[in-house]
C-alpha cells in the first residue's frame, strides 16, 4: 500500500475543469465532491476518481475535489497528476498513463 | 396517469382539468371571447392616483384575485417587485400572478410565496432562483408554464382572467395613453402588455415619465387605463438589454451558425420576399449576420423579420434588406429606438404575433424560424424550461408558436454543453413537440425530421453534412457518458402547457 507523502493539488476552476485536492489520512478514502452535474454524474465521478486511486494502491486520502463539468478524460489526468505530485514523484509513467486515459 | 402524445405523462386531476397535448391542431376550436367588467370614466373624473398603494386601494385588490404584469423590461424590472412589497405590506393574500414572464430580478418573489401572498402563478418562464425555489416546492399549486401564443389565447378565452393589470409604462400622460419608446426607461414594443390592457377589468398604468396629453404614438390607449400612478423609477433601461449577446467569436457557434445560414439559403424559402425570426443567442445573432452577407450577395431582400427584436434586425431594415420589422418585443435599447422611428418597424400584440386562437397569427406567415434549445431528442421533442438536473430555468417564449406555424423550424444546438448532453434519448421536458422541428443544427451536422419528406428531397444535393437524430445523440453520449436519471419527488411543481391549453408535460419537484 502506498502513502501520500504531502498535500497536493491539480486542475481549475474554470468551466469544463476539475481541481482535485489529495491530502493523507489515516483513515481511509474520504471524497468531498462538489459538481454542477452532481444529479446526472456525481455517483461516475467519483468512480473514476477512486479508480485512479487504485491505479496507485492509495487508500488512506481525503479528496476534495470541485467539478465544474469536466470530461472523464479531464478528471482521469487531473487525479493522475495530483497523485504523482502527493508522492512526490516527476517520473511519469506516459504509456500506463495514457493506457488509462485512452 | 394520461399518456400525451408525445408520451408523456400527466397526473389524472390535471389531465382532467386542462387535457391532453393530442396533436399541434387537435384542440383549436371555435370559442366565445372572454368578457370583462368596465366602470366607465365621466368627463371631468381624475385618473392619476399618488401612490401605488392608493390604486391597489382604488381597484378594491383583495384575497384570491389575479393580477397581471408584462416583462418587456427583461432583467430591469422595477415594477412586479414594488407592486408586490405593497400587496404584502397591506395584507393581501392569496394572489394569483399571471405576469408574461419571470425574470431573476424577480427573486423576492419566493419570499411573497412563503408569507402566502401568492399563491398561484402562470409565466412563460423561471430563471434562476425563482425556478429553482419552485423545483423546490415552496408552492403549493403548480406553476402554469404557457408559451407567449398560449399565454394570449388563454386570455382572450378567458382561461386566465386578469382582474387588475399594474402596467410598467415607459411614457404615459394623465389619461394612460402610453407608449414603449419614449420615457426614462424605453422598452420598445409593448405587445405583451397589450393583451392585458385589452382583457383586464381594470388597467393600472404605472410610468416614470408623465408627458403632456395627448402621449402619441399610441400602444395602450387611455380607453382601456383606469388609473395612472406616477413613481421614480420603473424600470433599469440598462437591464432591458441584459442577457442579450454580442456577436460571438466562439467557433463551434460560428459553425452551428455557418450550417444554419446555409440551410436557409440553401432552401427553396430562400428568395425575394422571403421572411424569418431570429432569438438572442450568440449562434442566433451570427446566423442573421450570415444570412445579411447571403442576401447582399444574391440580390435578395426580406418582407418581414418577426420577433424578440435586436439591433441585428433594425440594422437589416437601415440596410434596406428587410421591408418590415413585426414586433412583440425588443431584447435591446437600439431595437426600442429603431420602433419609435422607423414606420416600417411596426409593433403588434402578443395575439396577432403567435395565439393560436385568433384569426390568423404573423407566425401563420412566417417562413422560416431559428430557435435555441436546452434539450432536444431523438424523437426532436424540445426542452427550453428545464435543466438537464430537472430544476426550472428556462422560458417556453415562443418556441412551440413559432415551430408549429412557420414553414422551416430550425433549432440550433451544439451536441454538448460542457458535460451536458443537448442531444439526448429523451428530452427532461416536453415544451414543443418533436413533430413541429424540422430541422436541428449542430456543430456535428444537420438532421432533418424523417416527417420532413419535403425538405429531405431539397437538400438531397446540399454539401451541408448531414446525419440522422440518432447520431447526433450516440456522438453526444460518446463525449460525456450516458447521464444517470434524475431522481424526482412526488409534488408537480410546474404544468406545461401546450399553446392550445391542453398539457404537453408536467415538471416534478427535485
Amino acid at each position: 500500500m502506498m502513502e501520500l507523502k504531502q498535500i497536493a493539488t491539480a486542475g481549475t476552476m474554470e468551466s469544463s475543469d476539475l481541481m482535485i485536492t489529495l491530502s493523507p489520512n489515516e483513515t481511509g478514502l474520504v471524497i468531498d465532491l462538489q459538481s454542477n452535474v452532481e444529479k446526472q454524474f456525481g455517483q461516475h465521478i467519483r468512480a473514476l476518481i477512486t479508480e485512479m486511486l487504485t491505479k496507485f494502491d492509495l487508500t488512506n486520502v481525503t479528496v476534495s475535489a470541485v467539478d465544474k463539468g469536466a470530461l472523464d478524460c479531464t478528471i482521469k489526468a487531473r487525479t493522475v497528476v495530483a497523485i504523482y505530485r502527493g508522492l512526490g514523484k516527476t517520473d511519469y509513467d506516459w504509456k500506463e498513463i495514457n493506457a488509462w486515459i485512452a | 396517469m394520461v399518456v400525451n402524445k408525445v408520451g408523456r405523462e400527466i397526473p389524472k386531476q390535471y389531465a382532467d382539468q386542462y387535457g391532453v397535448y393530442a396533436g399541434e391542431e387537435a384542440n383549436l376550436a371555435d370559442y366565445q371571447l372572454a368578457t370583462k367588467q368596465v366602470h366607465p370614466v365621466k368627463p371631468r373624473d381624475n385618473k392619476q392616483l399618488a401612490s401605488i398603494h392608493d390604486a391597489i386601494v382604488q381597484t378594491g385588490l383583495k384575497d384570491g384575485m389575479t393580477i397581471s404584469f408584462h416583462h418587456h423590461f427583461r432583467e430591469g424590472d422595477y415594477v412586479m417587485n414594488m407592486v408586490l412589497a405593497e400587496i404584502a405590506r397591506m395584507g393581501i393574500k392569496n394572489i394569483s400572478i399571471a405576469p408574461s414572464s419571470i425574470a431573476n430580478v424577480h427573486a423576492p418573489l419566493i419570499d411573497y410565496i412563503k408569507q402566502g401572498v401568492v399563491t398561484n402563478i402562470t409565466s412563460s418562464g423561471l430563471r434562476d432562483k425563482v425556478g429553482a425555489a419552485i423545483s423546490e416546492g415552496i408552492l403549493a399549486n403548480p406553476v402554469v408554464i404557457r408559451s407567449h401564443g398560449g399565454r394570449a389565447r388563454a386570455i382572450v378565452r378567458g382561461d386566465i382572467h386578469i382582474d387588475v393589470a399594474f402596467l410598467g409604462a415607459p411614457s404615459s400622460d394623465e389619461y394612460g395613453n402610453v407608449n414603449g419608446t419614449k420615457g426614462k426607461a424605453t422598452c420598445g414594443s409593448l405587445g405583451y402588455a397589450m393583451v392585458d390592457a385589452q382583457y383586464a377589468d381594470q388597467v393600472v398604468v404605472i410610468t416614470d415619465s408623465l408627458v403632456p396629453y395627448p402621449n402619441t404614438p399610441i400602444s395602450i390607449p387611455q380607453t382601456l387605463v383606469d388609473y395612472v400612478v406616477v413613481v421614480d423609477a420603473i424600470g433599469d433601461p440598462e437591464g432591458i438589454a441584459k442577457g442579450a449577446t454580442r456577436f460571438t467569436k466562439n467557433p463551434k457557434e460560428l459553425l452551428i451558425a455557418e450550417y444554419a445560414a446555409k440551410m436557409i439559403t440553401g432552401s427553396a424559402y430562400f428568395k425575394n420576399g422571403f421572411s424569418f425570426q431570429t432569438g438572442t443567442g450568440g449562434a442566433a445573432l451570427a446566423v442573421t449576420r450570415f444570412l445579411k452577407e447571403a442576401m447582399i450577395e444574391n440580390n435578395i431582400k426580406a418582407s418581414f423579420v418577426l420577433g424578440g427584436i435586436t439591433n441585428a434586425m433594425a440594422d437589416l431594415l437601415t440596410d434596406g434588406l428587410v421591408e418590415k420589422i413585426i414586433d412583440v418585443q425588443d431584447f435591446d435599447h437600439p431595437s426600442a429606438i429603431s420602433l419609435g422611428n422607423n414606420p416600417d418597424h411596426y409593433e403588434i400584440d402578443a395575439n396577432m404575433y403567435a395565439s393560436p386562437l385568433s384569426k390568423g397569427a404573423v407566425i401563420n406567415q412566417l417562413d422560416v424560424a431559428i430557435l435555441s434549445a436546452l434539450e432536444v431528442d431523438t424523437d426532436f421533442n424540445v426542452n427550453v424550461i428545464t435543466g438537464s438536473d430537472g430544476v426550472l430555468r428556462g422560458a417556453s417564449g415562443g418556441h412551440s408558436d413559432t415551430s408549429a406555424a412557420c414553414k422551416m423550424s430550425m433549432v440550433i444546438a451544439p451536441v454538448v454543453r460542457g458535460r451536458i448532453p443537448t442531444i439526448v434519448d429523451q428530452v427532461t421536458t416536453v415544451v414543443t413537440p418533436g413533430s413541429s422541428v424540422d430541422v436541428v443544427v449542430t456543430e456535428l451536422g444537420v438532421a432533418i425530421n424523417p416527417q420532413r419528406t419535403d425538405l429531405i428531397d431539397m437538400f438531397k444535393a446540399s454539401r451541408i453534412p448531414q446525419v440522422t437524430i440518432e447520431e447526433l445523440k450516440t456522438k453526444a453520449y460518446q463525449i460525456t457518458g450516458e447521464p444517470a436519471p434524475i431522481q424526482y419527488g412526488d409534488q408537480t411543481v410546474a404544468l406545461i402547457e401546450y399553446r392550445d391549453g391542453t398539457l404537453i408535460d408536467v415538471v416534478k419537484n427535485v
